[in-house]
């Protein structure tokens, strides 16, 4: 077996039921060298004090569940080394979100904002399963497959500075998302996304900071999506003065 | 009191089949109410897991006759042939609508879906996105899901009991996680689409949220599980951690490895025939475990046990990039190899449970306005051993097919007098307030839930023992009784996991009972039941699905009959 260290956690505790405001709880305990530091957490509840709450499930990177703050950079927990850190580390919740405890956060504006930018494809007449599949090349295919690779783990959101000063701005994931529709061939409701987009604040307060590709787990690239996406949308506007928009779309 | 909600479908779980089910049925009737409540949020649910495809007939040299004999010859001939015959007739429309609804697909250079090779398909019938399949399908569904008006969602909603009367089950009781309040959510009809139950055993892929719940709900009223001795080990787990690595890699030519580099399913005789790493599940972890028990397997310098290889090098970088780049990406950052230029340890790890709660071919139970689709159920597609692959799109044809049926049965159906269900959903408030911060004896939810891991890893193996598996039996009856001296040390009500763990432990426990109550009775090999005793498959005595029935004097066993007449029994051999 491998040799085991010590590290100490530095982790934020929180129950609304009993806690003005959060605080910090210190734990000290015996790692192997590969764990995650969802590990340690889970040694931590499984061993020390079953009262920390935290999320998780799939321990494989593509759930979503355990992102947390590390050291005071947003993390997915499961895949982030603890031998990429010193002897104490500190872990809190995601930044830009309520806590509802410890280190769970409040997800429902993001599931809000998710929906807004009605991330589901959109055509005028719905196909019919006897017409078989559509069509899509390999080079349709790659303009909008590496924004579909979100897992909603919402560290570009902890990492984002307008998220926290702009109420109205839809967020790097949920952007992204609308964006990744919009560029599906098989999809015809990008000028539906566009006038989402172009609502107050929506989109445009974006300050391109770069700090939600930078963050991301899994190379989403929202920075880009959000850059594509403001040229698209202009671009959907000035031509809405001149082409006849075609029939409903839902 | 508590809180009640009046719908028409209760939808309890929000993965594949959950999500299917909701859109079935808000498809076939708008004017419905239709709740569906999960766990966790659904784009967390444990479909997102599974990588490698999901099975249809798409190519010319297919046929629907060649995907039912794949089926029915994989599940060792346990399947039913009729609920084979109306999966695989289903299958490629299912996926179509999934295309429809923007599932980025593979695809070919003139733009159709491509499909790979898989264990025990005879010929390419697998579609896929990457080796991410699962995640792509649970975002598609969930995100189509968000277009109709008429599904209510309760995201992070544990539920605790189906609400039962008079023969009828008309709602569930369900925990808000956030709140810790219990709510009454009533409807005419309730669909089970909770998964599996992986965590029941400490080797596997399944992510924590795979407790089984479903089944134990189930159980706990009276409706029987099925086959429940027949869990899957898939092939290839990552070491420590048991992380899946996808089937796919041997459907794009990857080799498996013994110690001294040789392709032990090609030079040694383990009944996959020229099939060799595209063999079947059960017997690709069968050939492994033997190859390992020979003294054949590979050490992991600092790491306990024997692994075998799996070798993708020869597929070359662009390859691995282009069709299986989640592989590259699990494997380095969680075995520490770059699959391009070294192979990577594995050895077989629980994956799937083919058993779960009786349906007929509807989805429907045995209890008035209950179904069950998806993992939880067994329809008796998947027999003795599932095919890779067609879980996905089970998912999808009963999930669709459970939602449909729902809907169609709640037009002669009310809930009545609503006054036994809520009581009941009041009882189990009482009961959960009890047992949250319960001081009881000292017994620890962890340590209980690693002593059952083991006696099921010993006793329900990859080779098992009329020895071994009495042993479990009876290991898991004290565990039920030490499950009583539980203490827990959460007591608020907000977002409070170790009830939530103590809840899952106790519907893990009802599954490990039926599981090793239904092995023990089964004295043959049969798809993943291998018996050490028993080494052969007994048609005579055994070509029937086993029930076990939960009672008060604990549980009872009783057989049913399998639906063949279309594929005659014969020695499977490949």
């Amino acid at each position: 077996m491998s040799e085991k260290l010590k590290k100490t956690f530095i982790v934020t505790r929180f129950d609304p039921d009993k806690d003005e405001v959060p605080k910090t709880q210190t734990y000290e305990i015996e790692v192997e060298p590969d764990w995650k530091i969802l590990d340690a957490l889970n040694h931590i509840k499984d061993t020390v004090d079953p009262t920390l709450s935290h999320r998780w499930s799939c321990r494989m990177a593509v759930c979503g569940s355990c992102g947390m703050t590390v050291n005071g950079e947003p993390k997915l927990t499961c895949k982030d080394p603890l031998s990429s850190y010193g002897d104490t580390i500190e872990i809190s919740p995601l930044a830009n979100f309520p806590i509802v405890r410890d280190l769970v956060v409040e997800l429902e504006g993001f599931m809000e904002k998710f929906q807004e930018v009605k991330p589901w494809i959109m055509v005028a007449k719905e196909r019919a399963v006897e017409e078989g599949t559509t069509r899509q090349s390999p080079e349709e295919l790659a303009d909008f497959k590496g924004f579909s690779m979100c897992i909603n783990c919402m560290l570009c959101y902890s990492a984002c500075p307008v998220v926290s000063n702009e109420p109205e701005f839809l967020g790097p994931a949920a952007l992204a998302l609308g964006h990744r529709y919009n560029q599906d061939t098989r999809d015809e409701g990008s000028h539906v996304r566009n006038a989402v987009f172009r609502d107050e604040g929506a989109i445009f307060s974006c300050s391109f900071a770069n700090e939600c590709s930078e963050v991301c787990p899994k190379n989403v690239n929202p920075s880009g999506a959000i850059q594509q996406a403001k040229l698209a949308n202009v671009i959907d506007w000035a031509t809405s003065f001149v082409v006849k928009r075609g029939e409903d779309v839902s | 009191m508590v809180d009640v909600s009046r719908h028409d479908v209760v939808i309890v779980g929000g993965g594949g089949a959950g999500l299917r089910a909701a859109i079935a049925a808000s498809e076939l009737n708008p004017e419905i109410s239709i709740a569906l409540v999960s766990k966790v949020y659904p784009m967390r649910s444990h479909t997102v897991s599974a990588e490698g495809g999901a099975a249809a007939i798409a190519r010319d040299d297919d046929s629907l006759e060649m995907h039912g004999y794949d089926t029915v010859k994989g599940s060792d001939f346990l399947g039913d042939q009729d609920v084979i015959q109306y999966f695989v007739e289903q299958a490629p429309k299912e996926l179509t609508r999934l295309e429809h609804w923007g599932c980025p697909w593979s695809r070919n250079e003139d733009g159709s879906v491509a499909t790979r090779a898989f264990g025990g398909m005879s010929t390419k019938r697998t579609w896929y996105a990457t080796d991410k399949v699962g995640f792509h399908m649970l975002h598609t569904l969930f995100q189509t899901s968000m277009k109709f008006g008429n599904v209510d969602r309760y995201d992070e909603h544990f539920v605790t009991k189906l609400l039962v009367d008079g023969g009828v089950c008309r709602g569930v009781a369900a925990l808000d996680i956030r709140t810790g309040e219990m709510k009454a959510i009533l409807g005419k009809a309730v669909i089970l689409t909770t998964g599996g139950g992986g965590k029941v055993w400490p080797f596997t892929t399944n992510g924590n949220i795979k407790t089984g719940d479903g089944m134990s709900l189930a159980y706990r009223e009276g409706v029987p599980l099925k086959d429940m001795e027949f869990v899957q080990y898939h092939p290839t787990g990552l070491p420590g951690t048991g992380i899946l690595i996808t089937e796919a890699t041997r459907g794009e030519g990857g080799y498996l490895l013994n110690n001294e580099g040789e392709r032990f399913l090609v030079t040694r005789d383990y009944g996959v025939g020229n099939k060799a790493e595209l063999g079947p599940r059960d017997m690709i972890s069968r050939a492994i475990t033997q190859e390992i028990a020979a003294g054949r397997g590979v050490e992991i310098p600092g790491k306990p046990g024997r692994y075998a290889h799996l070798d993708l090098r020869h597929i070359g970088e662009e390859k691995i990039m282009a069709r299986l780049p989640f592989v590259r990406e699990l494997s380095k950052a969680y075995a520490n190899v770059d699959p391009v230029h070294e192979p990577i340890p594995i050895r077989p790890v629980l994956h799937y449970m083919m058993g779960g709660v009786d349906t007929d071919i509807e989805a429907r139970t045995s209890l008035d306005g209950l179904y069950a689709a998806g993992e939880v159920a067994c329809v008796s597609l998947n027999g003795a051993n599932r095919l890779g692959s067609n879980s996905l799109t089970e998912c999808l044809v009963f999930g669709a097919r459970a939602g449909e049926h729902a809907t169609e049965y709640i037009k002669g159906a009310s809930v009545g007098e609503e006054g036994p269900f809520v009581q009941q959903a009041e009882a189990e408030a009482a009961r959960i307030d009890a047992f949250r911060g319960r001081q009881r004896g000292g017994e620890k939810i962890a340590k209980v839930r690693e002593d059952m891991n083991t006696a099921m890893e010993d006793g329900t193996g990859v080779y098992r023992e009329q020895a071994s598996m009495a042993k479990a039996v009876k290991d898991i009856a004290e565990l039920r009784q030490r499950f009583e001296q539980v203490s827990l040390d959460d007591s608020s009500k907000i977002f409070n996991t170790e009830l939530i763990a103590g809840l899952e432990l106790g519907n893990m426990l009802d599954v490990a009972e039926a599981v090793t109550w239904a092995a023990v009775q089964r004295k043959e090999s049969r798809g993943a039941h291998a018996c050490s005793d028993y080494p052969t498959r007994n048609d005579t005595e055994y070509l029937h699905h086993s029930l076990v029935y939960h009672s008060p004097e604990g549980p009872r066993f009783d057989k049913k009959e399998v639906t063949l007449g279309v594929w005659e029994p014969e020695e499977r051999k490949y």
